[in-house]
């Protein structure tokens, strides 16, 4: 299999198969907080897809240079976490400075990506399945991907929510928590698509 | 020694690290730094600062941003009053003179010894909850339910219920209205600081029914009406309402009332009146 399909395989995988907020649970705060508007559902996508290659990226280094090295390699959840908040802090200075609307529209959920579970799972996976320097890289682009798809795809439904007739009671959050669920349910479809190939 | 060693590189390393991205950190918030608007700071410590939302604003931050833009008027802080209007004003530049003073007042006297029960209430401790069944625990559907809905929501702790009934105080009360969208039953209304006579009922049912429901109900007499000589109280869908712009303050209607629903509202304190009257002159010079 020459390595392009590989890679685009990878990328199905991380997308549908293994979708961070689907199929492993991770990331779902933001998924709920932010999907209210397709607009900043997708800002705050390319904002963790930003986060996640370049956290991927940074703790690569600082594990297998850093940690490994000096034999604290059970020390990495805390490393991870010191190098995910300071990014989170340098992108929020950034948008801040280049792109205040946007910024603006994140609000509290920029500097929750600090805490979004997503980024520091996507980190810990890299070291548990043993990928190297680039399918760690990519792991992080492609984990972002699948939640920028997921999110976006949330916020789509839940802008049409806004104008649909539902009974009082599931107004709201209820009523996102009822399809975030079912949206699950599909993405199961896609369970062990690649399984022969990969 | 050595098997302190690990421990050494850990700290060492984690301390390293965080040296390291502090120093980034550090780095990228000079290149990044985005220059605020003095201004916005400034109104924003003139400011009340309770984020109330009485400006029609997010809250206060909003608010500020919002003057230094040019889109909010200077003196849409109802709780910072005349002082804020002031400050806002200079820091602004613009000649801005403060609104009436205005309070709140619970328009209803239905303590536990006037208003007859209609059940006994154990549910919620909410006033929206306990009047959406069957017309509330008391007798009367239009007088305060006591529950401190309003309390809940006052962010100046100027209210409290005494004997079944929300009780404001005057001068803790700085006007910004979250409590009437807190009542359920409609019953606090802003009034001006100097508006001292007020008709404590708000009951809609014909007078022998809130008879019945009251001892202090407004029945719908008209004697007010009759009494008033400039024709500012009126008896509308059963209950009588007073027009605040024409009203003199003159307390004809007081002594007319068979029901006792009409108070002077500082007879209780006259001390109070005499503070309402000084701030009503602060505010309004012209009046003199």
């Amino acid at each position: 299999m020459s390595p392009v399909v590989k890679i685009l395989l990878f990328m199905f995988s991380c997308v549908l198969t293994n979708n961070y907020i689907f199929s492993r649970f991770l990331g779902v705060c933001p998924f709920l907080g932010v999907s209210g508007k397709v607009e900043t559902a997708f800002g705050m996508g390319l904002a963790v897809t930003f986060v996640m290659t370049l956290a991927s990226l940074f703790t690569y280094f600082v594990y297998y240079y850093v940690l490994i090295p000096l034999n604290l390699a059970y020390l990495n959840t805390i490393a991870f976490i010191l190098v995910i908040a300071s990014l989170v802090q340098v992108v929020e200075m950034f948008l801040k400075k280049s792109a205040p609307s946007l910024y603006s529209a994140l609000g509290i959920y920029l500097p929750l990506i600090t805490t979004n579970c997503a980024v520091l799972g996507v980190t810990i996976l890299n070291i548990t399945e043993g990928y190297n320097l680039l399918y760690s890289v990519l792991n992080g682009t492609f984990g972002a991907l699948g939640f920028l798809v997921a999110i976006v795809l949330m916020a789509g439904v839940r802008e049409r929510l806004e104008s649909a007739k539902i009974p009082a009671p599931l107004k709201g959050f209820p009523i996102s928590l009822v399809i975030a669920g079912l949206m699950s349910i599909a993405f199961l479809g896609f369970s062990n698509m690649f399984a022969g190939v990969m | 020694m050595a098997q302190y060693l690990p421990i050494l590189y850990a700290i060492a390393a984690l301390g390293g690290l965080g040296i390291l991205f502090g120093l980034v950190l550090g780095l990228a918030d000079k290149k990044f730094a985005v220059e605020v608007d003095e201004r916005v700071k400034a109104v924003r410590e003139a400011v009340a600062g309770a984020n109330c939302g009485a400006c029609g604003y997010a809250g206060c931050d909003a608010y500020a941003e919002a003057v230094v833009r040019g889109e909010a008027a200077a003196t849409a802080c109802t709780p910072g009053g005349a002082k804020t209007v002031k400050a806002i004003s200079a820091i602004m530049g613009v000649d801005a003179e403060a609104g009436e003073a205005k309070v709140a007042r619970v328009r209803c006297q239905g303590t536990c010894e006037n208003v007859s029960p209609r059940y006994d209430y154990s549910g919620v401790s909410s006033c929206r909850a306990a009047s959406g069944i069957a017309g509330g625990p008391n007798a009367c559907e239009f007088g305060c339910v006591g529950l401190g809905d309003c309390v809940a929501h006052c962010a100046f702790d100027a209210i409290e219920i005494v004997d079944g009934v929300a009780v404001i105080d005057d001068d803790a009360c700085t006007g910004c209205g979250m409590c009437i969208s807190a009542c359920p039953r409609s019953i606090i209304q802003m009034l001006p600081k100097d508006q001292t006579v007020v008709v404590m009922c708000r009951n809609e049912a014909i007078g022998r029914i809130a008879r019945l429901q009251c001892k202090t109900a407004c029945v719908g007499c008209k004697r007010c009406e009759k009494a008033c000589p400039s024709d500012s109280i009126h008896v509308i869908k059963g209950v009588a309402i007073i027009d605040e712009t024409t009203c003199t303050r003159c307390g004809a209607c007081i002594p007319v009332c068979p029901m006792h629903c009409i108070v002077n509202f500082y007879e209780r304190d006259p001390e109070g009146e005499a503070a309402a009257t000084a701030q009503a002159e602060l505010l309004n010079p012209k009046e003199n």
